[in-house]
């Protein structure tokens, strides 16, 4: 189906409407859409991360050196909600802007304005969050979970935290509505469902979720707020309520959105493996269906979080076991993916190396989210640095090295120009053994019995908290590099060629030049 | 519009740059910042909170206007009406998402919190005394409220909800023979119910509030009741809202018999509303 633009400008011209900021402010197009929630992600990526240098740094010795336990609490919880909802989650959103059009065949998105709406929510989100900090009574220090009765009885800034979420809320809907449209109603004639790219799949997924998750999200945050400022007791025993029902409320949403993140991450590997393997990836629609598969499942583990908060056994026992079943179908992926490159020709440019390093760590946590899962072991390392290691292997590891993989996997295509190979590597290098130096050492702390979100610990830690905190200054250092690398590659990247990836067969790379056109699919594509 | 849109049957219509999206932004930036004023008693909330409204009005009516006039000038084509009709349903499952929220936080208070207040160790260190029958505030609220009945003025109104629904169809049939005069007094009417609904739940909760010493902190049976039929109500007026625009469009003679989905759209809505008052009406009034 042919585009037909609503601005007074004749075909096949390049961007005609306002310049300057106005044309960020306005834009229609998936592809500005896009880079703006890219570049806001990696902004947002900078503010958490210096929150978690301020964590690390304290921690670097035991005692208080650097903030006092209000900071380091606000630091915890702001960290947190920063990297999920302004850092990682808009970076897939950004690339799904991208890359579903020229996935697809499709002009851009089913709902342009919105579109733009749905990012532009963002950054009032951030301003909330970044005005909590300095409000009297300062930052919440809650943790990113907010569960009363500590959350009922902070300052103004939880005010503002809930409202951010609020809008974070409205804007992740918006944009799933929007996605989900786009794949169903917006593909190319002959771009069947089974036909299209597996990012497309895993993000048609994701966007299901989201809309089934965040809306319980906002129900739960609201009756914090009443809880808060209206005399109801949803989560108060006095009146017959239970602060343990925010928690399952929470974690309804909570458990899910560890998929949200994911499923895209998986989606992006999904593309890059096969191109560097140059082989079609193995098991698509055995992908597809594992995908979904984990989907479904992930409504129905969320108490596997909270296994000590007195839940009768038999309910510990249907989460253990129903956690323990998402293996099977997260098992099938990394199979998948180790089959693809089962006897490929295989080059190790920056994006497979993040591909690989996404694939070994990304196991690694999942298997420390096996160990979690296990009630008994549970019960032990609940609330200790083990998890905190387990979550950041499948979110930085994981979600993080999946988006840098990504970028510099398509980077070419969008902006026709190549980055630094070799500095590509040294980043990757940089991050992957500075990442281990970070968190490898806190499954030990953990499994020695640190309690997380404390900003003080016993001696015996001392070591290994040293050595985490280095390995966090490093990696943090090493970011500084990738956005070398990006500026770098912008400035003065040699140009990219149509199809710079031998093995990339999807039709962003077969069909449309370097760089892709501003409307990337005027007239749709013959699909075979 | 634009002097460039030449429209075909074939052509997927993508929207010239806007600046209505970042209007909304600023709206929904001022009226958080506003509330967040207004529950901490910063001075100055109310002037917030008013220009928040005012740019929301500004927006509202610019965005909507906008896509009204494109939808008029036949820019939509088939394709983009199924857009919008897999929007419409997934939005409107978000909503469900939203009830079931509330809903499950009911049921959980109902089956499991306010029971286990009422047994073992709870009964016999922590609150003696305290039944654990539903309807109930909580062991630690000394104030007695009396339930809401059901088979007073919630009976009627799920009565009116239900006559309400059929009065939409009826327009809906009405634009679908091309005959307006039953489709503007079928909206009329589903205009009027969904007013006499929302005044008789204004009634309702004044009556709470003054005879039945049932307020939100009236525990978890004030918290639910509350909170579920609030959100309901809140739902109502919005519905009630989009079918006086779409009565206003019909007056002007919008819509055709084949092309009218902002009619089923609101319809749609419309009835979801209907279908949360059954829940309610059965699980908090009745049962």
């Amino acid at each position: 189906m042919e585009a037909v633009h609503g601005h007074a400008h004749e075909h096949g011209h390049d961007h005609h409407g306002p310049t300057g900021i106005m044309r960020y402010l306005t834009t229609t197009n998936h592809k500005d859409i896009g880079s703006m929630y890219l570049w806001f992600s990696f902004a947002m990526f900078l503010l958490g991360g210096a929150m978690a240098m301020v964590i690390r740094a304290e921690l670097f010795q035991p005692g208080l050196q650097v903030v006092n336990p209000e900071v380091f609490n606000a630091m915890t919880t702001y960290h947190g909600l920063i990297m999920v909802f302004g850092a990682i989650m808009p970076a897939f959103v950004g690339f799904a802007n991208w890359l579903i059009p020229m996935q697809i065949g499709a002009p851009d998105m089913a709902f342009p304005r919105m579109n733009n709406w749905s990012f532009w929510l963002l950054p009032p989100a951030a301003l909330l969050l970044i005005l909590a900090q300095f409000v009297p009574g300062g930052g919440a220090g809650v943790g990113w979970t907010m569960y009363p009765p500590l959350t009922i009885q902070q300052g103004m800034s939880m005010d503002l935290t809930i409202f951010a979420v609020h809008i974070l809320g409205m804007s992740s809907i918006m944009g799933s509505i929007n996605i989900i449209t786009t794949v169903l109603n917006m593909r190319a004639p002959g771009m069947t469902l089974m036909k299209m790219p597996l990012f497309c799949w895993t993000w048609l997924i994701t966007a299901y979720l989201l809309i089934a998750v965040m809306p319980v999200l906002a129900g739960a945050v609201t009756m914090l707020l009443t809880d808060r400022h209206f005399d109801t007791h949803f989560f108060n025993p006095a009146g017959g309520g239970d602060p343990v029902l925010f928690q399952h409320i929470f974690w309804f949403f909570g458990h899910p959105e560890v998929y949200i993140i994911a499923i895209p991450a998986f989606g992006v590997i999904s593309q890059i493996i096969p191109a560097f393997a140059r082989k079609p990836l193995f098991g698509y629609s055995s992908m597809v269906y594992a995908t979904a598969s984990i989907a479904i499942l992930s409504f129905l583990v969320w108490a596997h979080h909270m296994y000590t908060v007195g839940m009768p056994v038999q309910a510990q026992l249907y989460f253990m076991f129903a956690t323990m079943l998402i293996a099977v179908p997260t098992g099938v992926k990394v199979f998948n993916w180790v089959a693809t490159m089962w006897k490929g020709s295989m080059t190790f440019e920056t994006p497979m190396l993040f591909a690989l390093g996404f694939l070994f760590l990304f196991t690694l946590g999942g298997f420390t989210g096996l160990v979690l899962a296990i009630t008994p072991v549970d019960v032990q390392l609940h609330d200790t640095y083990y998890v905190v290691a387990h979550f950041h292997y499948v979110m930085v590891a994981g979600a993080l090295f999946s988006a840098f993989g990504g970028i510099y996997f398509w980077l070419p295509k969008w902006t026709g120009k190549m980055y630094d190979e070799t500095l590509g590597k040294w980043h990757f290098w940089l991050s992957f053994i500075f990442f281990n130096l970070a968190f490898f050492v806190q499954h030990f702390l953990g499994l020695a019995g640190m309690p997380r979100r404390i900003p003080d610990y016993s001696l015996q830690f001392a070591d290994f908290n040293a050595v985490s905190t280095i390995g966090a200054f490093g990696f943090g250092l090493s970011q500084l590099l990738f956005l070398y690398i990006i500026l770098k590659a912008l400035r003065s990247g040699e140009k990219a060629p149509q199809k710079p990836w031998e093995g990339a067969d999807s039709i962003e790379w077969t069909m449309l030049p370097t760089p892709a056109p501003y409307h990337s699919f005027e007239k749709p594509p013959v699909i075979r | 519009m634009a002097s460039s849109t030449h429209t075909s049957p074939n052509s997927y219509y993508l929207p010239a740059p806007s600046h209505w999206p970042v209007v909304g932004s600023v709206a929904v930036f001022l009226l958080m910042l506003s509330l967040v004023m207004w529950m901490n008693d910063v001075n100055g909330g109310f002037l917030v909170m008013a220009a928040g409204f005012a740019v929301l009005l500004y927006f509202l009516f610019g965005w909507f206007g906008t896509v009204i006039r494109e939808s008029e000038s036949g820019l939509y084509n088939k394709q983009v009406d199924v857009s919008y009709r897999w929007a419409m349903s997934w939005f409107i499952f978000s909503e469900v998402m939203f009830f079931a929220a509330f809903f499950g936080a009911l049921f959980y208070m109902r089956a499991l919190s306010v029971p286990d207040l009422a047994t073992g160790d709870n009964a016999e260190l922590l609150w003696q005394g305290f039944s654990g029958r539903w309807p109930a505030s909580g062991p630690g609220i000394e104030e007695t409220f009396t339930p809401m009945g059901a088979w007073g003025i919630p009976a009627i109104n799920t009565l009116i909800l239900l006559t309400s629904g059929a009065t939409v169809t009826w327009a809906h049939w009405g634009l679908k023979k091309n005959n307006r005069g039953q489709l503007t007094l079928g909206l009329f009417l589903t205009i009027a119910l969904g007013i006499l609904f929302l005044s008789l739940q204004i009634y309702e909760y004044v009556h709470a509030y003054h005879d039945l010493n049932l307020t939100l902190g009236a525990g978890a049976y004030g918290a639910t009741f509350f909170m579920l039929t609030g959100f309901h109500g809140f739902h109502v007026t919005l519905g009630t809202i989009m079918l006086i625009v779409i009565f206003f469009r019909a007056l002007k003679g919008h819509f055709t018999a084949e092309r009218h989905f902002a009619f089923e759209a609101v319809s749609w809505y419309w009835h979801f509303v209907d279908v949360v008052w059954l829940m309610l009406f059965v699980l908090v009034y009745w049962l």
